[in-house]
């Protein structure tokens, strides 16, 4: 077999059937014509296809995050590419395995201004982890392999191959992902003993620990947030998750304190600032989550686990690095932790925690839903009570619903929680459950979304009709790009410059259109209602919640400050909560 | 912390890639895109059976931003190693400039005089001009160039610095 020519377009799939692939992610062109003649002719790959090549990104993101797996994308040439490249980046910023596939122009053409000829490579360098284009038919086999490998080691990322026309169709000779090894790429997986048992040594005799843990741990895979629990509860301290970091501990667990950061809790902000060891888990220490630097965290030691170099020292300066792959070294740590016996500062930790419960009497999240317009935060809070005990997938768009999805909704197990953190994709939400719902085809698939957000890629609601997916798409109508109308309010004062979300659809009505069912919830109490409804229906829904459009989500740290300078609620908001500084931050 | 000190020194940092198309593209567009400044580069094959590249960057920066920008390099996925040879023990650097110098009279003797003071050769010469070569550390050639100007420079290419670490270990 090995030695047999097959075409261009052949090798690519066979590679892909190689690698378990079974889903792909695309829209047709001329440039990938050969690959699409192929997947015709065959029935181990099976082909979705989406309305928008953003989508296709997106859509394998959802897949990937919720599997596992490297998430698979074929587009065209030029535009098919170009409408790629958001995704890309996405994926990039959030460290999600992808490859994908892009059709280009015949060699002798590159560089010609050829018909939707683009500079692919080029284009998606900063936008990918690695990309290739593949020149010649002889390499194409080892390419893919190649990309597999890079996507899915060390940090995760998106690999682009980029395939003209005329390798699609010239013939070469397959080689098998066995025979594949990269030249120069290997991540540094098993951590350095002596720093973790430094670690260790650091771990016990602190007095104000706690665990800042974030996307890593969920990168890591399902072992890795096991030993973390492992670890969490053999110590005691408590555990605060960032925004990507959400699932990987129990969110309900009493020893989680929430989500850290920007629209974090009091209690996780407050320890962070307090604490004098700190434990970083796969996080990485993002501007959302220390606020002002030179204030972030003073008096604390810092452990940082991270297999990504580049990551340690970026932002924050830590006394005690760890480069290699959180499941590896949490396994080491709680081994060296066992094999000396350690046992924590139980006076201190008492103290500690009775510190943290004060705290947490603040009830930092609290809201008063009064009347009949319904309150965000408690449609949140509905639909979380009324789903957390099934198989549910929550993926979100970009704004204040997110931020109340990720306040209100807890995740007990990594994976169920899909959204866009690093680049803050509005129309991420939405394709991405599509992906999601293709894996787990039997599964509960929400978007929380914004009746801005869900604008982006609500031509993918077709995709949904097409495939019979069932994902149900809950839109938070403020009737305002909310996040931005609260900026303009703390920021600008109230200037709501173009973010008042005018002729909008009448999303009942566009759901039907689009062959879903449409729902409504106007008042407090049409919301439970329309909730199970929206369960009880095993087709694509679209629920208009509507919502009371001034509420604004807290607590919030403005730019420039640091975690102790909390906005708490409406009453903190003066005109000089965010400094000269703050205001040139995003 | 050491990294917390805030002077900003120049670091000469030596990479081997794969010699493949595009990797002086990643480097380059990891520098511009990050806002690193470049102050040399030099770039060249260096193992043709292995297909290996050999880069050589001079850039400026406190220890954290320099700590950054190996780290940064070192996950490049066509990246073999990334070694700094500013503190990574002792070095040599060398560069090489070929200097254009125009003029008759008392200040092409004068030229003259001076290149063979700083041991550069002249690789050309006209009944006007002379092309001197000058290899040494940047300082020496800056020197040079420096003396120069009033005695009819004109023109001047630069190789950009290339380092190795001293002793007989591989990068
Ligand atoms: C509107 C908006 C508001 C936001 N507000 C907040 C907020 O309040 N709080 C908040 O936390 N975030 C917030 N974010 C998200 C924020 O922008 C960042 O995306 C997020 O904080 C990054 O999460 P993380 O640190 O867990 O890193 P990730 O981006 O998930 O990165 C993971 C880290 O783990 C490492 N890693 C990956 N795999 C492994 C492995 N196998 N082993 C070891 N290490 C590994 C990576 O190298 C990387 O350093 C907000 C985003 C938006 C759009
Ligand atoms: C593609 C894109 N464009 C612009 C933004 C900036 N942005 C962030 S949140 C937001 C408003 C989102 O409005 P909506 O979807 O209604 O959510 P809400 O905040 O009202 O819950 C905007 C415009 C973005 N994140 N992504
Ligand atoms: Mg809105």
């Amino acid at each position: 077999m090995s030695t047999e020519t097959m075409t261009g377009a052949e090798l690519v799939l066979k590679a892909l059937v190689d690698q378990g692939v079974e889903v792909i992610f695309g829209y047709p062109g001329g440039a990938v014509l050969p690959l699409y003649d192929e997947l015709f002719k065959q029935n181990r790959l099976r082909h979705i296809l989406v309305r928008h090549e953003q989508a296709a990104v997106h859509a394998a993101e959802g897949y990937a995050r919720s599997t596992g797996k490297v998430g698979v994308v074929l587009v065209t040439s030029g535009p098919g590419a170009t409408n790629a490249v958001t995704g890309l980046l996405d994926a990039l910023c959030d460290s999600v395995p992808l490859v994908c596939l892009t059709g280009q122009v015949p060699t002798h053409l590159i560089g010609n201004d050829a018909f939707q000829e683009a500079d692919t490579t080029g284009i998606t360098r900063p936008c990918t982890k690695h990309n290739y284009l593949v020149k010649d038919v002889a390499q194409v086999a080892r390419v893919v392999h190649e990309a597999f490998y890079v996507a899915r080691t060390g940090r995760p990322g998106p690999v682009v191959v980029d395939l003209p026309k005329d390798v699609l169709v010239g013939k070469g000779e397959y080689v098998g992902p066995a025979k594949v090894k990269h030249k120069s790429y290997r991540p540094q997986i098993k951590g350095d003993l002596k720093a973790i048992e430094e670690a260790v040594a650091l771990i016990a005799e602190a007095k104000r620990p706690i665990f800042y843990v974030g996307g890593g741990v969920v990168n890591s895979g399902p072992a890795a947030c096991q030993l973390l629990n492992q670890f969490v509860k053999m110590t005691g301290f408590p555990c605060t998750q960032t925004l990507m970091g959400l699932g990987s501990f129990p969110g309900s667990d009493p020893l989680s304190l929430g989500m850290l950061g920007m629209h974090g809790t009091y209690e996780a902000n407050l320890a962070m600032h307090g604490c004098d060891v700190m434990i970083c888990v796969g996080a990485r220490f993002d501007d959302r989550v220390t606020g002002r630097l030179n204030a972030f965290s003073p008096n604390s030691r810092k452990i940082h686990i991270d297999i990504d170099p580049s990551s340690i020292n970026k932002n924050v300066v830590v006394d005690i690095p760890i480069v290699g792959d959180i499941a590896y070294v949490l396994e080491d740590m709680i081994k060296v932790w066992k094999a000396r016996q350690i046992h924590v500062d139980g006076k201190a930790l008492r103290a500690w925690w009775a510190q943290i419960e004060q705290w947490r009497t603040k009830d930092c999240l609290h809201y008063t839903q009064g009347g009949k317009i319904i309150k965000p935060q408690y449609a949140i809070q509905r639909l979380y009570e009324k789903t957390r005990d099934r198989d549910t997938y929550i993926t979100t768009e970009v704004g204040q619903h997110q931020m109340w999805a990720a306040q209100f909704y807890k995740f007990e197990t990594p994976g169920r929680w899909l959204t866009s953190g690093g680049l803050g994709t509005m129309g991420y939400g939405l394709p991405s459950a599509m992906g999601v719902q293709i894996a787990h085809p039997d599964s509960l698939v929400i978007d929380i979304a914004g009746e801005a957000s869900i604008q982006m890629n609500i031509q993918e609601m077709a995709t949904l009709a097409q495939y019979r997916l069932p994902v149900k798409v809950f839109i938070l109508n403020n009737q305002y790009m909310g996040m931005v109308r609260q900026w303009q309010e703390l920021l600008h004062g109230g200037r709501y410059s173009e973010s008042y979300s005018g002729s909008l659809p009448d999303f009942v009505k566009l759901a039907d259109a689009f062959g879903a069912v449409g729902l409504r919830a106007e008042t407090v109490a049409d919301l439970d209602g329309v909730i199970d409804q929206m369960i009880a229906i095993d087709r694509p829904v679209i629920v208009d919640c509507c919502v009371d459009s001034a509420e604004n989500c807290f607590p919030m740290i403005p730019s420039g400050a640091a975690h102790n300078e909390m906005l708490l609620g409406p009453k903190d908001e003066t005109d000089n909560a965010v400094s000269e500084d703050g205001m040139i931050l995003v | 912390m050491v990294l917390q000190q805030q002077e900003i020194r120049r670091h000469t940092i030596a990479i081997l890639v794969d010699n493949e198309a595009g990797v002086l593209a990643r480097v380059i567009g990891l520098f511009s895109g990050r806002g690193y400044n470049i102050e040399s580069l030099t770039v060249a094959e260096v193992d043709p059976r292995e297909q290996l590249s050999r880069i050589t960057i001079v850039t400026s920066g406190t220890l954290m931003v320099i700590e950054q920008i190996k780290a940064q390099l070192g996950r490049l996925v066509p990246v073999h190693k990334v070694s700094d040879l500013t503190i990574e023990g002792p070095s040599v650097s060398r560069e090489l400039a070929l200097v254009k110098v125009a003029g008759i009279g008392e200040k092409r003797v004068e030229s003259l005089r001076i290149a063979d003071i700083f041991r550069a050769r002249a690789v050309d010469s006209t009944n006007d001009s002379f092309v001197f070569e000058i290899v040494g550390a940047t300082d020496k050639l800056d020197a040079f160039i420096h003396l120069m100007e009033p005695l009819g420079l004109v023109d001047v290419s630069r190789t950009g610095v290339v380092a190795i670490a001293r002793g007989p270990n591989p990068i």
